[in-house]
């Protein structure tokens, strides 16, 4: 058990979450940050879906990485991607259609997911499948967990809703003065949160600060 | 596949070819494996899908069994000019848009007609549901969906708030198929029955305007007589 959770594979599964962030740190994955992130709901389903199909594309390429060839690797990472994610949706479709109908072409917009390809690419053709699980669920949640926040900031700002429910859509609120910023259910105020996420992190911690 | 990494170089041409052409068989087979052992539960979802949006235009929502209910209010289908269509099936459902159809609903012994709207929003299709009282004139209810309008902004026309604005507004005036106008408030239209945009979603709101009257004006059963 020891070697399972060694400081290694420790750092592999805790380091996306803080220091070595997918989305605030190596920049991956903004694309699909900016889209899904309106709300909270959506923006959940679609972290938990990245997270699991890393983890899975992690183990896979990790399993098959002595036997690839050096000149097709990028190919072969894109055909067990893409076949995840293909799968994914299919079951989805049969299993959890409201689900499927909200994510509509997001989900297929995984396999474009850079976070996918940079992981395979750098740690699972290079380390063993349990170190690849570990890193895949790692870096999935990491997105996740940018994914969450700022679809907390845009749907309470733009809509005033959590989760749907109300919260800010009162008229005591609006009498107050308070209305619903409309530009935070853009995609560029998705980028200006994110970017005020890396502000933050940046700040905080010394050796993401360039010299 | 780790077999054939003995004797050959993973690095040869031979080995590149052979494991290309086997991963793709592998993966070829897993994916049409997967498609036709979930196709009927998919088009099971789909049709019962749109069954719910049906009775959400009656103003029938979470229903549990959405076939049961289903059955139980849409009595029979009918051609676009009111003429009843032998033999539907649940297929029909899912090909309403090359064909309209009527459905022809019993909600409390009191006749209503729902008619399949399509049009285009903002940024893709919306589409919907309009129930109409056994006038064939006043709204009983509206359904609408959309797949990419902006949310918070023209996704809002799902909402209650929106839809609600339509019971009891009338599609034809002095027997006249005229639609109901979606304007921004304060304005006026001209013979015809009118109700509020959504402000900030102006061109969503257009599309839906555009929709009602396009969709209904292919239904001969409305603007015959």
């Amino acid at each position: 058990m020891s070697e399972l959770f060694s400081k290694k594979n420790k750092e592999a599964f805790l380091n996306p979450l803080g220091s070595n962030n997918p989305v605030t740190v190596q920049v991956l994955g903004i694309c699909s940050a900016l889209a899904v992130t309106a709300q909270l709901e959506p923006a959940i389903v679609m972290g938990i879906s990245v997270t699991v199909i890393v983890a899975m594309a992690n183990v896979i390429i990790s399993l098959l990485r002595k036997t690839i060839p050096n000149r097709i690797r990028i190919i072969v990472q894109l055909v067990v991607v893409a076949s995840l994610v293909t799968i994914v949706s299919e079951i989805l479709k049969a299993f959890a259609y409201d689900v499927s109908v909200q994510l509509s072409v997001y989900i297929g917009l995984i396999i474009t997911n850079c976070i996918l390809m940079g992981r395979l690419e750098a740690f699972a053709m290079q380390n063993g499948p349990w170190e690849s699980l570990l890193d895949g669920i790692g870096n999935g949640l990491g997105y996740a967990k940018i994914l969450v926040i700022v679809a907390f900031f845009r749907e309470l700002l733009g809509s005033g809703t959590l989760f749907g429910f109300n919260i800010l859509n009162y008229d005591a609120v609006n009498n107050a003065g308070y209305i619903n910023n409309g530009l935070m259910l853009m995609p560029p105020m998705a980028l200006i949160i994110v970017a005020c996420i890396i502000w933050w992190q940046r700040a905080h911690n010394k050796d993401l600060q360039e010299k | 596949m780790a077999n054939n990494t003995k004797g050959l170089s993973t690095n040869s041409n031979t080995y590149t070819v052979i494991y290309a052409a086997v991963m793709v068989i592998i993966v070829a087979f897993l994916l049409s494996f997967v498609s036709s052992a979930l196709k009927e539960r998919q088009d099971n979802n789909k049709s019962l899908d749109v069954k719910k949006q049906i009775l959400s235009s009656l103003n029938v929502n979470n229903v549990e069994d959405a076939q049961a209910e289903y059955e139980k209010y849409v009595k029979q289908v009918l051609n676009a000019d009111g003429s009843v269509k032998e033999s539907a099936t649940t297929f029909d459902v899912l090909k309403e848009s090359e064909t309209p159809i009527i459905y022809q609903c019993d909600v409390n012994g009191e006749t209503k007609y729902v008619f399949p709207l399509r049009g285009n929003g903002l940024w893709g299709a919306i589409g919907g549901y309009i129930a109409v009282n056994a006038d064939e004139s006043t709204c009983y209810g509206i359904f609408f969906r959309h797949d990419s309008e902006t949310p918070g902004l023209g996704a809002e026309i799902t909402t209650d708030k929106f839809k609600s604005q339509f019971v009891g507004k009338n599609i034809k005036r002095d027997g006249v198929l005229t639609s109901i106008a979606v304007l921004k408030k304060g304005t006026k239209a001209e013979g015809q029955d009118q109700v509020d945009a959504i402000s900030g979603a102006t061109l969503t709101c257009n599309g839906v305007n555009e929709m009602l009257s396009a969709s209904l004006k292919k239904y001969d059963f409305l603007t015959k007589k």
